[in-house]
């Protein structure tokens, strides 16, 4: 269950930057994990749930976008996405690439913040 | 239903756990220290391997230490210190996986400036270390011949963050029918151009292929630029 250790990063990082930004609230958070990050999204969803609680982002919408692997092949001089992660090779091509351009992904894209009064902050 | 205000925050999750990382790597690197993270699942033989290799090291004078993590007992540090090496457990009581910080916490009191080596044990476990770096140079992972050759496969995330792969157990590699392309083909598949290294702490084969490449990289480590 690292995804509890990784929820609470997401609720930690979140609430500093909606109270820089003057927020009460958090009602929306989307992430950018990637394919090879290892994360469990109900295991994340969960968890979210649980450490949230009680916190400018309870009941916030957690919103995942899940990044595909994307590999540069030397041959093809052309980048591509892996159709899975058990095999890094190039799909044109067949060549093996360590060359990873995506799919390490675990990032906070945004955060979408309302006032305490449940009114647009500006 | 009043919109949100969206704010850009584009920020790595574990940003907090990779500025501790990167520092402690600067900092053991700037001192010659080799630190390598050992990953496998529990049972393939990480602490046997761990306390061979401390033992060795140690014998030709050379300066050593270890942590280790466990979710509950100090068994493994009191094995790993028969080695004659200095040794600390960190209990995570349930955490699947180590950070950044338990490993800096657990050095304190050390001159770890001193060593040329510091081992990390990872808590056994192939999944929930992934993502947490803790300010290694090496990430080795291991796979014994009893769990089969489809394990890079079924843990790609694993094989793909780390340097080097250990086959361990290959005295047992006949009894197992261990199909070693097999299994030498899946890490590549994963971890194209990965080096791998077949070991065996019982019949002691490999175990210098494997000191070589820990003295080779913290050679590459200390060399002048």
């Amino acid at each position: 269950m690292h995804e509890l250790s990784i929820a609470t990063n997401v609720v930690d990082i979140a609430r500093h930057h909606a109270r820089d930004a003057g927020a009460g609230r958090v009602a929306a958070v989307t992430l950018r994990i990637g394919r090879l990050s290892c994360v469990h999204e109900d295991a994340l969803r969960f968890s979210f749930g649980l450490v949230s609680e009680g916190t400018p982002l309870a009941g916030a919408a957690l919103r995942i976008v899940a990044v595909p692997v994307r590999i540069w092949c030397a041959d093809c001089r052309a980048e591509f996405e892996l159709p899975g992660i058990q095999r890094f090779a190039c799909p044109a091509c067949g060549r093996l690439s360590g060359d990873i351009r995506a799919g390490r992904e675990l990032d906070i894209e945004s955060i979408g913040c309302v006032s305490d009064e449940g009114e647009q902050s500006s | 239903m009043i919109e949100p205000r969206i704010l850009e925050v584009r920020t790595r999750i574990l940003k907090k756990n990779d500025e501790l990382a990167r520092a402690m790597r600067d900092r053991f690197a700037a001192a010659g220290v080799l630190v390598v993270n050992m990953v496998s699942s529990p049972g393939t033989g990480k602490t046997a391997l761990l306390r061979e290799t401390l033992a060795r090291l140690k014998a030709r004078g050379v300066p050593v230490a270890a942590v280790v993590g466990d979710l509950e007992t100090d068994n493994d540090a009191r094995r790993l210190a028969e080695s004659g090496a200095p040794v600390r457990q960190i209990m995570t009581h349930g955490l699947c996986h180590l950070e950044a910080d338990m490993v800096e916490r657990h050095l304190e009191g050390w001159d770890v400036d001193a060593l040329h080596f510091l081992f990390i044990e990872n808590v056994g476990n192939l999944v929930c270390p992934t993502s947490w770096d803790l300010g290694e140079s090496v990430r080795a992972a291991l796979l014994s011949v009893t769990e089969g050759e489809d394990k890079p496969l079924k843990y790609p995330g694993l094989f793909n963050t780390s340097d080097v792969a250990v086959i361990t157990k290959v005295d047992l590699a006949g009894p197992c029918d261990f199909d070693r392309a097999a299994a030498h083909a899946n890490i590549l598949a994963v971890r194209p151009g990965m080096r791998i290294i077949e070991a065996s702490v019982r019949s002691g084969a490999g175990v210098e292929d494997w000191i070589d490449y820990l003295l080779d990289r913290r050679r590459a480590l200390t060399a002048p630029a």
